[in-house]
């Protein structure tokens, strides 16, 4: 296999999307109702986080197949902003409105990121470093 | 024939596999053109319908690679192996999403309408249930299959791919089948408790 040490990029993209799906489920389980925020908040900070932090490691790495991994994130932020767009009408549609929408929405964007970033890694971290 | 024979062919030998089965995009747009219409006019017939072939789709398909592809498929002789994924792969990334999307959208507008989203209805247990469910198939699926699907494509796109990775990915994209097989199953109890 072709590669070098990569820091648990999967893993913590997987848990920052853990704690997304945690929040949109909470708030999700009150509406059309405003649910009491903290829970929700709190899943929104653990996500954010960790996402930072998966971008930091992940900026650190010495040598990686950068030119593999913007072609397939720049793809695949495409699709995800077509399928983010499609939930954040649906936000609209059902009328959610204030701090609400802005969790949600803020939600959306850690999953707009996270899944192309996780389909970018997976892909540059088994192609060669030069093109 | 070893692993590393069998993917070793020429890249002029093997025709260029697509990233993403594009022909059917346009078929794509049209389903979801379609979804999107069906929840602002708020149609129950037509809900209704996006949910449940949204759902029997995405759960067969579900169950039919994790249990019944995905053994056969580790049973196949290399070369074969590698041509069925070459072939599988970009449909797959096309398909599951698409009958996701269906599913998710046209069930929590159902679930809306139906008043089993209001926290009162006896109901709204099993319906956070489902969404707890979706959101662990969810992680599942976008952190861990759908990223392997698209390695995979990548790979067997390469004049010489790796057969390690090529065997690495698809073992994390059968298991990860059969995870979200495994929870369909929890699915159909919650569904058939919903509408019973």
């Amino acid at each position: 296999m072709t590669e070098t040490r990569l820091p648990p990029v999967t893993q913590l993209g997987a848990a920052s999307m853990a704690f997304v799906a945690a929040g949109v489920i909470y708030l999700a389980a009150y509406l059309p109702k405003h649910a009491p925020l903290w829970f929700a908040l709190a899943c929104l900070g653990c996500a954010a986080g960790l996402l930072a932090l998966n971008a930091a490691l992940l900026a650190r790495v010495p040598s990686f197949a950068w030119w593999r991994f913007f072609q397939v994130m720049r793809w695949g932020l495409l699709a995800y902003l077509v399928v983010g767009g499609m939930l954040e009408y649906t936000f609209l549609y059902d009328r959610v409105h204030g701090s609400l929408l802005v969790v949600l929405t803020c939600m959306l964007v850690l999953f707009v990121v996270n899944v192309p970033l996780l389909m970018a890694f997976t892909v540059a971290r088994f192609q060669r470093v030069d093109r | 024939m070893s692993v590393a024979s069998a993917v070793a062919v020429p890249a002029e030998a093997r025709p260029q596999a697509p990233v993403v089965a594009v022909r059917a995009l346009p078929l794509v747009a049209i389903v979801l053109a379609g979804l999107v219409v069906a929840i602002a006019g708020n149609w129950p017939w037509a809900l209704t319908f996006y949910h449940v072939v949204g759902g029997a789709l995405w759960t067969s398909i579900d169950l039919f690679v994790g249990f019944v592809v995905g053994p056969i498929l580790r049973s196949m002789p290399v070369p074969a192996r590698v041509e069925f994924t070459r072939r599988l792969m970009p449909r797959m990334l096309v398909i599951m999403p698409t009958v996701v999307t269906m599913t998710l959208g046209a069930g929590f507008q159902l679930a809306r309408q139906s008043g089993h989203l209001a926290t009162s209805d006896p109901r709204h247990a099993w319906v956070v249930a489902s969404m707890c469910v979706v959101g662990v198939m969810a992680v599942v699926a976008l952190a861990l299959l759908s990223p392997a699907n698209l390695a995979v494509v990548f790979e067997l796109r390469k004049p010489q791919p790796d057969p390690a990775v090529v065997g690495a990915l698809m073992r994390r994209f059968v298991y990860a089948a059969g995870v979200t097989g495994a929870m369909q199953v929890a699915t159909f109890v919650i569904m058939t408790r919903l509408a019973s």
